[in-house]
């Protein structure tokens, strides 16, 4: 609700929201200048658990710096494992078998899901729901033992090696993951979406709150479900296909609204397009090796290197400077949502704090990652 | 006008049958694990900190002191020693140490060993309040598993 | 009526008893209740069924420390909680729990609980903003608002209430709906009431919802946005306080509306009338309310502003309207 607000400089006040806050998800701090309920102005401050990931990468061979990865966006660690890989495989020239690539998507694509399943949860809980979080974790729990499985971790996987995966993936997984998709298939219309997406309450509480459009979207560099959920259907897996993703039929939601009730469709719309991927990435999974040959110690050719994955959170782009040495030059991590969060400023002016917050949910933040 | 009944009539309906959900489940059984009394077992490929492996001929750990695992580890948390008995060909470990508060389990370690002398414990139950409790001799918890 | 000494103590250490009993156990019945819903077990480590588990909360927040943050206006600061629990206790004075279980009958009863449910709000009022803490102080503001707006259609399905009976005493809200379900006014079959008055019934139960700060409705301690709004820099007793107001205000709610619309202590089937079948109702309206608050997600203050003066407000005036045409017709 924006509606016009007449506020006379002397009567505003200035809310310190975190950096320990239940919604902000983290160690976040905005700083809200607040009239009565209304934000006039917001402005997030960062920095409070900022680690250093780029610089460490410089003095770290490139395969210590995998374990880096994991521990940026600890939703969705496999994408940024994957994401660094690729840019390092690029620089090194190494050929990723064929049957790593289709482990490396499946076990991508159910990490998209347990990110997906956290944000659903985590913003029902912004939103004062608490049920849907324990049924969506029960969910979660299913994929991570399924991962844990293959990985040996639950949350900060490392799995992904230069040129292929840390070891292969069995009968037992293989089963449990299409056990687990036609569990969640059969739980998402109820669960999810007749306890929640159909509640009244949920709806006007989401339906024209939080408009970001198409400019703003362009303005800050936004990606990811916040992009496509303002009507831009941008998806580095599509776009800019990497791996075997353009192998497999898949659609990218697109909603036109820019709401927040878009964002959170294109993300529940985004969970069926997971399983789908996973589905056929199980029927087409090749034999063979998971692993090339790779030298212990990599010494890329000196040069400037570029890849990006499409996160859960949006593009995660991964630059890397080589100069023929065993550690990386400069290595730039593009993550997401500091550029999504980037936003927040300008769209949470005039709104209530109630919708700020729920706002802030919609953009599915991750705190670690805007710091890095 | 009609949005405004829509509203009452539809939404009154989703609520109903969010009602009618959660009401189904509170008589389902209980999910969750209950820890202290229903342990799990973990994953066979579960990372746990890391431990010595033995030999099963000799009885002594397989490790010949190459340094691998040092140098591979990215948080620099091994130290390990080794010296060369009189009249053997090999080197002998005598000391390994694991500083758990720094490790963060990635097993750089184990993949860059060539000798199978390390590998992941299935130890999750640690806790404590003292530093020095997560500063591991492997060297020691080897012979007190034997 | 007895005038002896002994019946105010003994009315007096039943309803503290009572009280007590349900500030304590309605925790751990919701606590409990969340749990199944969450297909989780709850409270289960302390007593059987974690049944003692209110007792180690008590002693637990009885040996915290009062804390009073400096900045904040002392003496209000102390009497907020107490304010929370005193309206709430009183109330009880005047319900009826059975045909001759009432401490007190007056005859404009319905006019004194309303009286002391606004109190309730002060407490929360005083309480946010004594704290001299911005979220408490936002908490408090929201309180004012949502009262106002809750208490018109709270009132205007009482009104129709009170026409039906010709009374304003709860004791002859409840006398005139003994003997079987179809005399209960949600249901009342002489005179046609039954065919709207359900409408007044569920207008009823979400006010008193909203009235009592339960979710969806909790817009004073919506903890994403507030923190934990005017309770935020309380802690030990005085958080243990506003607990223990906050369930009391729900009993005393459940109790009203069983009374007003449920047939207070009249059993369904026009036998064996009793204390007991007014605890049924009551417990059954108190388990709805807990279901409720684990089952949505919480509205907007807006929204909830919308939801009282655009539906609840003009469905009870009309309510109204019919419930005075339907007694001068049949």
């Amino acid at each position: 609700m924006t509606a016009p607000i007449i506020c006379r400089e002397d009567e505003v006040f200035v809310l310190n929201l975190g950096p320990q806050h239940p919604a902000t998800h983290g160690v976040l701090r905005v700083k809200l200048t607040m009239d009565g309920e209304y934000v006039v102005k917001a402005e997030p401050v960062l920095g409070y658990i900022h680690r250093m990931h780029e610089k460490m990468a410089e003095d770290r061979t490139f395969a210590q710096f995998m374990p880096n990865t994991a521990r940026m966006d600890y939703l969705h660690a496999l994408a940024y494992n994957h994401g660094y890989v690729l840019a390092v495989e690029r620089a090194a020239g190494i050929e990723v078998p064929e049957r790593a690539e289709y482990i490396r998507v499946i076990t991508v694509e159910l990490n998209r899901l347990t990110s997906h399943l956290l944000w659903w949860s985590a913003f029902l809980l912004d939103l004062g729901g608490f049920s849907p979080l324990l049924y969506a974790f029960d969910d979660r729990e299913q994929i991570l033992d399924l991962l844990e499985r293959v990985t040996g971790s639950r949350l900060t996987y490392c799995y992904f090696r230069f040129g292929g995966v840390y070891n292969d993936i069995d009968d037992d997984f293989i089963t449990g993951t299409r056990n687990f998709i036609k569990r969640l298939r059969s739980r998402l219309p109820r669960f999810y979406h007749d306890l929640v997406t159909k509640n009244i309450i949920l709806i006007k509480r989401l339906k024209d709150i939080g408009f970001v459009s198409k400019e703003q979207c362009r303005k800050y560099g936004a990606t990811g479900p916040l992009l496509r959920g303002s009507g831009v259907q941008f998806d580095v897996r599509k776009n800019e296909p990497y791996s075997v993703y353009p192998e497999f039929d898949f659609d990218i939601p697109v909603y036109e609204e820019g709401d927040s009730m878009a964002r959170y469709m294109v993300r529940m719309d985004e969970i069926e397009q997971s399983m789908r991927i996973i589905e056929q990435a199980l029927d087409k999974l090749p034999d063979g090796p998971v692993r090339a040959k790779v030298p212990k110690i990599l010494k890329p050719a000196a040069g400037d290197y570029y890849a990006a994955v499409e996160a859960a959170r949006g593009s995660f782009g991964c630059r890397l400077v080589c100069n023929g040495g065993k550690s990386p030059y400069r290595l730039k991590l593009r993550s997401p949502t500091f550029s999504n969060l980037s936003l927040f400023g300008e769209v949470a002016e005039g709104m209530l704090l109630a919708d700020a917050l729920a706002f802030m949910g919609s953009l599915d933040l991750v705190i670690p990652e805007i710091d890095r | 006008m009609s949005e405004y009944w829509n509203d009452i009539f539809g939404g009154t309906k989703s609520l109903l049958v969010g009602l009618g959900i959660t009401a189904r489940e509170f008589f389902k059984p209980v999910v969750t694990e209950q820890y202290p009394w229903e342990v799990p077992v973990m994953m066979p490929r579960f990372r746990g900190h890391i431990e010595l492996v033995k030999n099963g001929e000799t009885g002594r750990p397989n490790c010949i002191v190459c340094g691998m695992c040092m140098r591979n580890c990215p948080s620099g948390c091994i130290t390990l020693t080794g010296k060369k008995p009189e009249g053997e060909k090999k080197k002998v470990l005598t000391k390994y140490e694991l500083d758990f508060t720094k490790c963060s389990l990635c097993g750089s370690c184990i993949e860059g060993c060539n000798f199978n002398a390390i590998q992941f414990s299935k130890d999750y139950n640690l806790a404590s309040t003292r530093k020095e409790d997560y500063i591991f001799d492997l060297l020691k918890r080897l012979e007190e598993q034997s | 009526m007895d005038t002896s000494i002994w019946r105010p103590i003994l009315y007096l250490i039943g309803f503290m008893a009572f009280a007590g009993v349900n500030a304590a156990w309605l925790g751990w019945a919701e606590r409990k209740g969340a749990a199944h819903i969450q297909r989780r077990n709850g409270p289960k480590e302390v007593g059987p069924f974690g049944l003692w588990q209110p007792l180690a909360d008590g002693i637990k927040l009885m040996t915290k420390q009062l804390l009073i943050p400096s900045g904040t206006d002392d003496i209000l600061f102390r009497i907020a909680p107490i304010l929370a629990m005193i309206p709430a206790l009183t109330s009880m004075v005047v319900i009826p729990f059975s045909g001759n279980i009432q401490a007190r009958p007056i005859d404009l009863s319905v006019l004194l609980i309303f009286a002391l449910a606004s109190i309730g709000m002060f407490a929360i009022l005083l309480g946010g903003w004594a704290s001299g803490n911005k979220y408490a102080v936002i908490s408090a503001a929201r309180v004012v608002s949502q009262s106002i707006a809750y208490e018109i259609p709270m009132l205007i399905t009482v009104i129709t209430i009170v026409m039906i009976t010709g009374s304003m005493s709860l004791q002859d809200i409840a006398m005139s709906q003994q003997g079987g379900f179809w005399h209960w006014n949600i249901f009342r079959l002489e005179g046609g009431h039954f065919i709207y008055m359900w409408v007044g019934f569920l207008i009823y139960f979400i006010c008193s919802v909203a009235e009592t700060n339960r979710a969806p409705f909790d817009m004073a301690e919506a903890e994403s946005e507030l923190v934990a709004g005017y309770m935020t820099e309380y802690g030990s007793m005085g958080f243990g306080l506003f607990m223990m107001g906050e369930y009391l205000n729900i009993v005393v709610g459940a109790c009203m509306t069983t009374i007003l619309f449920l047939g207070g202590w009249g059993s369904p089937f026009g036998f064996m009338p009793g204390i007991w079948w007014f605890l049924i109702k009551i417990y059954i309206l108190i388990f709805a309310i807990i279901w409720i608050r684990w089952t949505y997600p919480r509205t907007q203050i807006y929204k909830l502003l919308n939801l009282s003066w655009k539906i609840l407000i003009p469905f009870s005036l009309v309510n109204l309207l019919v419930t005075a045409a339907f007694i001068k017709v049949f």
